[in-house]
């Protein structure tokens, strides 16, 4: 469990900016959290106090019982906590795929095999094995990214923060890091994901809005995006199918504003044209 | 793809058999297009899809003369891209390209500064900088408040929009846009669309648009063309690709699922005039079938 008590974070541009203003929050063992905010809203930032990359200015955040400083137990926080970022080739530092996924490791005292057997774990988990000893740039943006991710993994960390990490990929290389996502949930890895993609967002087990370094809402992806008017005035919106619907609705048609599949708004619409 | 020459229209790009290869002659070359043909029409929006490292950086950066072709030619307004200098100083008045992250070349104190930096190169007065800086200003959707402000001090959506003006001041003929959503917020990234849509219908510039985001593609593009390691292996008009399932299979797209419902729709005998472009569209077609 990782628990932010009051937590703030400020910085000096001269003048006092604060982008994270006394945050309360819970984040679970085995849960998969959607933080979604506005460009400037502090969703970032607030994913570098979680991954103790930034030390909070004030407050303190728990991670297991523990209240770690990010200058003196940075290797046990790295155990613990991984970050993966939007751009995968910021995160990727060797030439070749199997030294990248080791180097956080090199550092470690691990005996050669310990290694690569670590490696041989990861590397399957992530689907690059017949890559190993390729260059990274021989890879897809998908797959660095999965790269990216797989380097943060052989740490065995039980949270991972993941900001924007689908942002800069094409379809299928979005789709391949979201399976990717899902799959180390459900073998127990405790998901951060921050996102501009709201069908993304509806993955989680529970979205937090931030707005202005505060939390706006919290909830179950269904009970958040319902409310549209909400959503919208801190410059997101809700799945697509979801807006459709409330546009729908504000013509003064009867029709539930929720999460809606295909399927089943496309029922929905032909039950609705069956009763005109 | 053989496009047909429409007499009517002018031509605003045309690329032929294009190759480039980059660190040529070295033991780590690399073959960026192998030959790359293209057609643009003045007033048209176009989409230039293709996985990362499929060539689609290397080809827009030969459109202004940022890169010279190995061989082939590019056109702009059927005038061949050269060396010259006096050339390539005019076209880069004709073509602007917005390229990915645009903000981070924000570097002025003010957004004055910034907008006004590309027309203080082209021998205007004052009077005609400041009201090149102000209407780019109000075309992007912000205002004159902003002119003293730093760019640092806006958010996302707001700088990237200060960057996209700052290539309007030169008041570009066509307009070329390498991610332009990529990062932004949900409201950040409607604005940018309703931005570009007002450039292409109202001022008639020509888009060319670079994305990964079908829903972009979708919602403003009339032309598709797909490139891959270095060619374009397909094209043709946005609508019927979509509707092609097997060259989404085969390109590894998506179909927008706003997109996807019109169609369902239209199979179960809803009269759709429009195709579902974006949930505007689409609420509209639904609307008046319900009524």
């Amino acid at each position: 469990m990782i628990e932010l008590k009051n937590v703030s974070f400020s910085y000096y541009l001269p003048e006092k900016v604060d982008v994270i203003k006394n945050i309360n929050l819970i984040v679970n063992k085995g849960e998969f959290l959607v933080i979604i905010g506005r460009n400037g809203s502090g969703k970032s930032t607030l994913g570098r106090l979680i991954s103790f990359i930034l030390e909070p200015t004030e407050g303190e955040i728990i991670i297991d019982d523990k209240k770690p400083k990010i200058d003196i137990d940075y290797i046990d926080i790295r155990k613990k906590i991984g970050m993966v970022f939007q751009n995968p080739d910021n995160q990727i530092v060797s030439q070749i795929v199997e030294e990248d996924i080791a180097f956080g490791l090199e550092n470690l005292n691990y005996s050669e095999e310990e290694i690569e057997n670590k490696i041989d774990e990861v590397i399957n988990e992530v689907n690059l094995a017949e890559y190993r000893k390729f260059p990274p740039n021989f890879l897809s943006g998908g797959q660095r990214q999965k790269l990216a991710i797989a380097g943060i993994l052989v740490m065995e960390p039980q949270y991972l923060v993941l900001d924007e990490p689908t942002s800069l990929l094409d379809p299928k290389g979005r789709k391949d890091v979201i399976e990717l996502i899902k799959r180390l949930n459900k073998e127990g890895i405790t998901i951060i994901l921050i996102t501009h993609r709201m069908e993304e967002a509806v993955l989680g087990d529970r979205v937090l809005v931030l707005n202005e370094g505060e939390i706006f809402l919290e909830g179950k992806p269904e009970e958040v995006f319902k409310e549209v008017e909400k959503i919208r005035s801190v410059g997101l919106s809700p799945p697509v199918f979801t807006y459709l619907s409330y546009l729908i609705k504000k013509e003064n048609i009867n029709i539930d504003i929720k999460l809606w599949k295909l399927e089943e708004i496309k029922k929905e619409i032909l039950q609705l044209k069956l009763k005109i | 793809m053989e496009i047909r020459r429409n007499q009517e229209r002018n031509i605003a790009v045309e690329v032929k058999d294009l190759k480039y290869t980059y660190s040529k002659g070295l033991p780590y070359e690399k073959e960026a297009l192998v030959s790359v043909n293209l057609l643009v029409f003045e007033g048209e929006a176009i989409g230039v899809l293709g996985h990362t490292g499929s060539g689609k950086s290397t080809l827009i950066q030969h459109l202004n003369g940022i890169l010279m072709p190995d061989s082939g030619e590019v056109k702009i307004f059927g005038e061949k891209i050269n060396n010259d200098k006096k050339f390539l100083k005019n076209l880069r008045k004709i073509v602007g390209i917005v390229f990915q992250f645009p903000e981070d070349e924000l570097f002025a104190e003010t957004v004055y500064e910034d907008v006004s930096f590309g027309p203080k190169n082209l021998g205007l007065t004052k009077e005609e900088i400041d009201e090149r800086v102000l209407t780019s200003l109000i075309e992007v959707g912000l205002n004159e408040s902003y002119l003293t402000r730093s760019p640092f001090s806006l958010s996302g959506g707001e700088k990237r929009r200060v960057a996209i003006a700052s290539i309007l001041s030169m008041r570009p003929k066509i307009l070329v846009l390498d991610e332009p959503t990529s990062g932004l917020d949900p409201l950040g990234r409607e604005e940018i669309l309703k931005l570009i849509k007002r450039l292409k219908n109202d001022k008639k510039v020509t888009i060319i648009l670079v994305s990964h985001s079908m829903e972009d593609v979708l919602s403003l593009v009339d032309r598709v063309y797909i490139l891959n390691k270095g060619k374009v292996v397909f094209g043709g008009d946005t609508v019927s690709i979509f509707k092609d399932k097997d060259s989404i299979e085969k390109f590894d797209l998506s179909i927008p699922e706003i997109f996807m419902l019109g169609e369902e729709l239209k199979k179960e005998g809803f009269n759709i005039e429009e195709p579902f472009r974006d949930v505007e569209i689409a609420k509209k077609e639904i609307i008046r079938n319900l009524k």
